[in-house]
């Protein structure tokens, strides 16, 4: 009966496929058994009549505010009740529970809690975890201030030792050091983490973590000392009570300072942490968190755009026939099929992140840290050049959705406004850029000092020996196939070696003429900028092309072998500068680029559909009336509307108030 | 008092700010005139902003109506005519936050569609707002391809009468604003049937609302869309007609009419229904996309020399964001092209005013000309104006993404630009065909309008430039982006012919060219842009250091095309790979240039604080306690939530302990 209700067009769609969806879901849940877990998560939520709620697009902030917070609330004993401890499929309940939104309880759950199993001593454990873990404690992790964001040694908070009291004094000195932005801050949290610059015996000994508590238990109201609040509407994030913190003046025991590695003695006596590259562990870890944010994202707002152009009929193609399917015009085609394929790529590096970091986490248990630095300076890039795409990738699905995107019904705007904090959270993404920059360039000079690389970056091994053979770069332009992934990634290659060796030398020319190394620095940043973002286009290109060989059915290989090409094709047709400059692609095979890039487009159409299905977003968690599985998109556009605010009455009462008055006096 | 900042970047300005802005007002009379518009309707409480990004949808549409009626009171204390000199500057005054705009667009549409008997019954009644009038084309099921909309307009000869009617779900109007809950009567656009004959799509004048009581007239269902991205403010409506009968005399009959006995007569083209929404499009340019990316860059610009973050030099102070180069390059790429917009926009409304006037006697030569003119330029214009927005809130980091900021908002309302009046890649590929058939003609010798005679002088022939210096010449930048238009259309006109003469169908070929349609589109008026932006430049005087800041604004536009398509321009060797590198470095010269005018160029923008309603822009730098102090009024921190009592205190205290 379902299969009655679909839309015809859509049903069309999905009987020409070319492969079975199940499989490739199967592909990105990491395997048939995940899958299998995941839906059974999601059919403990999605039919749980406690979860259930009015369409948050008509609810005031307050309201949606109060909605995630009785669904945070429930979602806690629930987890506990069905007993889900493992970490992925408690993210899949709670992304569930919230739709991919945030909610107040994110940083309790996210950071609060697993620092404390971090950083705090057993005692510390002992007094802190377990009211944590029973929610008698609600903490947040508050870093970032007013005036202070990704350079955290520019913080201002302080906390000086007071050895008579064997207390820790608070103070947010200046405006710019309250602290601003922490999630559930502004009104959910009794205890937060505190970030503050220790001072102990007159010295400053740099930023240590304290644990404050802000609220008084069983009132809510703040302690004295202490002033908290929310910070006030922002794009998105309705959910969250993001918070400001001030405090003057407010004392903790000294036993509240997280102990485990750094200690401050009853005396006053500073003893120094033991070097602590761990940190860039959990730097990792989120950063591979937000690859695959945006490879979600990416493919939530792929599924509504492109479900939505194959419902949706306009103009026409040949004279005298019907409209068309709008996914019939290549402008369209060209539009959604290339971010179709991105959020594919996305998918293969999120998971490659993941697992490296799992791999390794093994080695820092033994002590070997080798892999860290470079994966550390790679997942900094990559955090910063999926984002960014994501989140212009979610734009352009918007927009090729035309005026009805823009209505909250579509689930696009959710979908943005939701995501595009991440090209700043978490490190900004230039930033992110210039920190594998620096990787990049340190990789560089050892090859030219006569050192070997090792991993990523091997390929600048190679630019020494070119430099012998100049001829060489110039032969190597014919021997790219245009329809071979493999020898597409030797081209990628090729243009971050080249982009690479630029900016070093560039660097170096600045070098020469300044005597300040951060003025030259300063004076290359966009080209060393551009040298990251090829680098981890070449990174991408050849996870995405290494994931192939890993298919096993064949239909699926082909169908994510065309992705892989037209995601390598349709980079280079974006980026034809790089190519043509470094001799990699004549104009010729640019021209071929070009016109292959179109005819993949005619290739993928049949399965766009079907590839958009297999990401098997449910549509309570797609959010969206035009991404509807069965395609029935007008009737339920007008079913929405109806339920509008505005719509709350026929006659508004405006009219009574301002336009009547109005027409009898004029 | 002004934050040391922010002051000490004013007292290094180049130019003098004040001229600067009064020559893009057109005249410090014209300044002057601005300035006294704004400060009378800023210091009038009824239209504060102060508190708009607090408010619901159903308070922002009350503001809107509420200060909509108040403009009227106002304007007559004021003695502003409606189509007075002041007009153009209330709208900015009250940054489009207000009610009946397409009362405004429901009086030009008759103005310029209606006979006289019909102006003469209408336009009185509108402007004494005895009626409420909107506009309504778009339905559920189209919108941009008219040809395709569905509602139906039949004519009953009997009662000399049309009966509009909703056929089915797609064809409900959607999107009309002011037409959700405010407007008595609407401008329906529906197909025209006499005697079961289609003639197209027509408008015809629909009462929708009582008079009496504003409730729905029978047949009519109405109501509001829904919230969307922004636009909170605007009632935007659904309507469906069922069997709605309007007299024949409704239907507006300047160029298109239907006698009593039911012939159709027809003067001029068809195409002149539609001449409103193309100047719609231009004239939503200024205010709705131009203006909004000049507060973007005055708030990220003001906002970046007041943030430090990071050292650039050890043992110093952290330093400005300004002064990184990532920074300056997302940036001062935007300052330019506010400049250059604002120049091209000049130059089209000449360009329109003089086409008004030709159609009003009734000559529509111009036509097909202004219509690909205001296809492209309004697809190129909301789309570059629209992302560079979105640079600038991205450039503001975590603060950019509280509203507070000001940000978000100009970021959602432009982008609905690129949708509205014409989905930009529609546009782009109508401007297309426009070029394409201009370049036909000019191989066979036949006269094209000015605006394309380019096309006929295809010139081979490399890039002269020889060092970097040389990339600073107007002449080199807007030739190398005249060769650029010229490839890119003749090899696209190429394509289509091979295409065709290989025996695939015309529609089919064109299907697949759009791709490179589209960018041939752009890429013509980038070159008009750059041209327009020289020539301009050009003929300014060389006084109060304008021309030279203007130059350097121009430069930097120009460059920064060339660096970010380096591919079209190095396609076909035109330019080579080393004059490449030279284009980089001139550009990332100018950075450094201009960096030191930044702020006095956006201060020449001469938005008041109230109109950039910001956090982080205000004119003084105060950023930080602002920013404090605002947040403090959020209805949040305001009263206790109700989610404590009824959430949290249980959480907090015995449910989940027994877990």
């Amino acid at each position: 009966a379902a299969a009655m209700m679909m839309n015809p067009d859509l049903r069309r769609e999905r009987a020409a496929a070319t492969f079975q969806p199940e499989l490739l879901t199967h592909i990105l849940d990491g395997g048939a058994e995940r899958t299998r877990r995941r839906k059974e998560i999601e059919a403990l939520v999605i039919n749980d009549p406690d979860f259930q709620h009015e369409d948050l697009n008509f609810l005031s902030r307050s309201q949606r505010y109060e909605q995630a917070i009785r669904k945070s609330s429930l979602m806690v004993m629930k987890l506990r009740e069905y007993g889900i401890t493992d970490p992925e499929e408690i993210f899949w309940f709670k992304s569930f529970v919230h739709r991919g939104r945030p909610e107040p309880l994110d940083l309790h759950l996210g950071m609060f809690l697993p620092t404390l199993l971090t950083q705090a001593t057993p005692e510390q454990q002992d007094r802190f975890f377990m009211p944590a873990w029973n929610l008698e404690i609600i903490g947040t992790y508050a870093q970032t201030e007013m005036g202070h964001g990704t350079h955290l040694r520019g913080l201002e908070t302080t906390a000086t030792y007071d050895p008579a009291t064997q207390e820790f004094i608070l103070n947010s000195p200046t405006v710019t050091s309250i602290k601003w932005w922490p999630g559930g801050l502004g009104k959910t949290s009794n205890h937060a983490i505190v970030l503050a610059q220790l001072y102990t015996q007159g010295q400053c000994k740099g930023l240590h973590a304290f644990i404050v508590p802000i609220r008084q238990l069983g009132t809510h109201e703040p302690l004295p000392g202490i002033t908290v609040g929310d910070i006030g509407p922002k794009f998105g994030y309705d959910e969250m009570d993001n918070g400001y913190l001030k405090m003057e003046n407010f004392r903790i025991p000294r036993e509240n300072m997280l102990m485990k590695y750094a200690q401050v003695e009853p005396d006053g006596t500073y003893v120094k942490p033991v070097s602590d590259k761990l940190t860039y562990g959990t730097m990792v870890f989120i950063r591979s968190f937000i690859v695959g944010d945006a490879a979600r994202c990416l493919s939530r707002a792929c599924t509504i755009a492109i479900r939505y152009s194959a419902v949706r009929h306009q103009s026409e193609l040949k004279p005298g026939e019907p409209e068309p399917q709008i996914l019939d015009y290549q402008t369209q085609q060209y539009k959604l099929f290339p971010l179709l394929a991105a959020a594919y790529a996305f998918h293969f590096v999120g998971a490659y992140i993941k697992d490296t970091y799992h791999r390794i986490s093994g080695d820092i248990s033994e002590g070997d840290l080798s892999e860290l630095p470079e994966l550390h300076a790679l997942t900094a890039g990559l955090k910063a050049f999926t984002s960014w795409a994501a989140n212009a990738g979610i734009e352009e699905c918007r927009m090729a959705c035309g005026g009805h995107g823009y209505s909250r019904c579509s689930g696009i705007p959710d979908i943005y406004v939701t995501f595009t904090p991440s090209c700043t959270y978490e490190g900004e993404n230039t930033v992110m850029m210039l920190q594998t920059a620096r990787f990049l360039v340190k990789s560089y000079t050892q090859v030219s000092s006569g050192q070997r690389v090792t991993g990523m970056v091997s390929y600048l091994n190679d630019i020494s020996r070119q430099r012998i053979q100049p001829q060489h770069v110039a032969a190597r332009s014919v021997t790219v196939r245009i329809n071979d992934p493999a020898s597409l990634v030797e081209a990628y290659k090729a243009r971050a070696a080249r982009l690479v060796e630029a900016a070093a030398k560039n660097l170096q020319a600045e070098l020469n003429q300044r005597n300040s190394k951060e003025d030259a620095w300063n004076r290359t940043s966009v080209d060393l900028v551009r040298a990251s973002e090829a680098h981890c286009h070449y990174v991408i290109v050849k996870l995405f092309t290494a994931k192939l060989s890993e298919i096993s059915n064949a239909a699926v290989r082909a169908v994510l072998t065309d992705l892989c090409l037209l995601y390598a094709l349709h980079g280079i047709s974006k980026n034809t500068g790089d190519f043509l400059q470094a001799s990699i692609l004549t104009d010729a095979q640019i021209t071929q680029v070009n016109q292959h890039v179109k005819e993949l487009l005619a290739v993928i159409r049949p399965n766009a559909v079907a590839l958009v299905d297999s990401f098997d977003f449910h549509d309570v968690h797609l959010g969206s009336v035009l991404g509807r599985y069965d395609g029935n998109v007008y009737e339920n556009m007008f079913e929405w509307a109806k339920k509008s605010p505005l719509n709350k009455t026929e006659v508004h009462e405006s009219f009574h108030k301002h336009l009547k008055p109005m027409q009898a006096k004029l | 008092s002004v934050n040391p900042d922010l002051a000490i970047e004013r007292q290094t300005a180049s130019f003098s700010v004040e001229k600067l802005t009064a020559w893009l007002d057109g005249g410090a009379e014209h300044t002057r005139m601005r300035r006294a518009v704004v400060e009378a309707i800023e210091c009038d409480p009824v239209f504060s902003r102060e508190n708009q990004y607090f408010e619901s949808q159903n308070e922002r549409y009350e503001a809107a109506v509420r200060k909509a009626v108040h403009l009227q009171k106002k304007m007559q204390e004021m003695g502003w005519a409606v189509n007075g000199p002041e007009s153009k500057y209330i709208y900015r005054a009250v940054s489009g936050d207000i009610a009946f705009l397409l009362h405004r667009i429901f009086m030009r549409s008759i103005s310029v569609l209606g006979s006289d008997k019909q102006v003469a019954k209408w336009i009185p009644l509108a402007t004494q707002y005895q009626l409420i009038g909107s506009y309504t084309q778009t339905e559920l099921g189209h919108g941009t391809y008219l040809q395709g909309l569905e509602t139906t307009a039949v004519f009953d000869i009997t009662t000399q009468e049309f009966i509009l009617n909703t056929p089915k779900i797609s064809a409900m109007k959607w999107w009309p604003g002011d037409m959700g809950r405010s407007a008595t009567h609407t401008l329906v656009f529906a197909q025209l049937y006499i005697h079961g004959k289609c003639y197209g799509v027509h408008p015809f004048i629909v009462q929708i609302r009582s008079l009496q009581d504003h409730s729905l007239c029978p047949g009519i269902i109405a109501g509001d869309i829904g919230p969307k991205m922004n636009f909170e403010h605007a009632d935007n409506g659904y309507l469906m007609l069922q069997n709605v009968r309007v007299p024949r005399e409704n239907m507006l009959n300047k160029f298109c009419e239907v006698q009593p006995d039911g012939t159709y007569v027809r003067q001029g083209s068809q195409q002149i229904n539609y001449f409103t929404m193309t100047t719609v499009r231009i004239s939503i340019i200024p205010d709705e996309v131009i203006i909004p990316l000049m507060k973007a860059c005055t708030i990220a610009i003001r906002y970046s020399v007041v943030r430090r973050q990071s050292k650039l030099k050890p043992g110093e102070q952290e330093a400005k964001i300004l002064d990184y180069q990532t920074q300056q390059e997302k940036l001062l790429p935007q300052l330019a092209a506010a400049y250059a917009f604002h120049l091209i926009y000049n130059y089209l409304e000449e360009l329109f005013d003089k086409g008004y006037r030709e159609i009003q006697i009734k000559n529509f030569n111009a036509l097909p000309e202004l219509h690909a003119f205001s296809s492209g330029f309004k697809a190129m214009i909301t789309q570059y104006c629209t992302s560079a927005v979105e640079i600038c809130l991205r450039a503001c980091g975590g603060h950019g993404y509280s509203l507070l900021s000001g940000l978000p908002s100009l970021y959602t309302r432009i982008l609905a630009s690129c949708i509205y009046e014409g989905e930009n890649t529609v546009l782009l590929l109508q401007t297309a065909r426009f070029l394409i058939k201009c370049f036909m003609a000019t191989i066979t010798g036949q006269p094209v309008p000015s605006s394309v005679t380019y096309l006929a002088a295809v010139k081979a022939g490399k890039c002269p430039a020889k060092n970097k210096l040389d990339f600073l010449s107007p002449d080199v930048y807007t030739e190398a982006y005249q060769h650029v238009a010229v490839r890119l259309i003749s090899s696209t006109a190429a394509k289509l012919q091979d295409l065709i003469q290989s025996g695939v169908k015309k529609h089919n070929a064109w299907n697949q060219c759009t791709v490179q349609l589209a960018q041939a589109a752009k890429a013509h008026c980038h070159y008009i842009t750059v041209k327009n932006f020289a020539e301009t430049v050009e003929k300014l005087e060389t006084k109060a250091g304008i021309q030279k800041i203007m130059k350097h604004l121009c430069d930097l536009f120009a460059l920064h095309g060339i660096f970010s398509n380096a591919g079209v321009f190095l396609h076909d060797g035109y330019i080579s790979g080393a004059q490449m590198d030279m284009v980089t470095a001139s550009y990332l010269d100018l950075l450094d240039v201009i960096r030191k005018d930044a702020v006095p160029l956006v201060d020449a923008f001469d938005f008041t604080d109230k109109s950039l309603n910001s956090a982080l822009g205000s004119y003084d730098g105060q950023v930080y306690q602002r920013l404090y102090e605002w947040a403090q009024k959020s209805p949040t921190n305001k009263q206790m939530s109700p989610a404590y009592e009824k959430y949290l205190k249980p959480l907090l205290h015995n449910t989940l302990s027994k877990l």
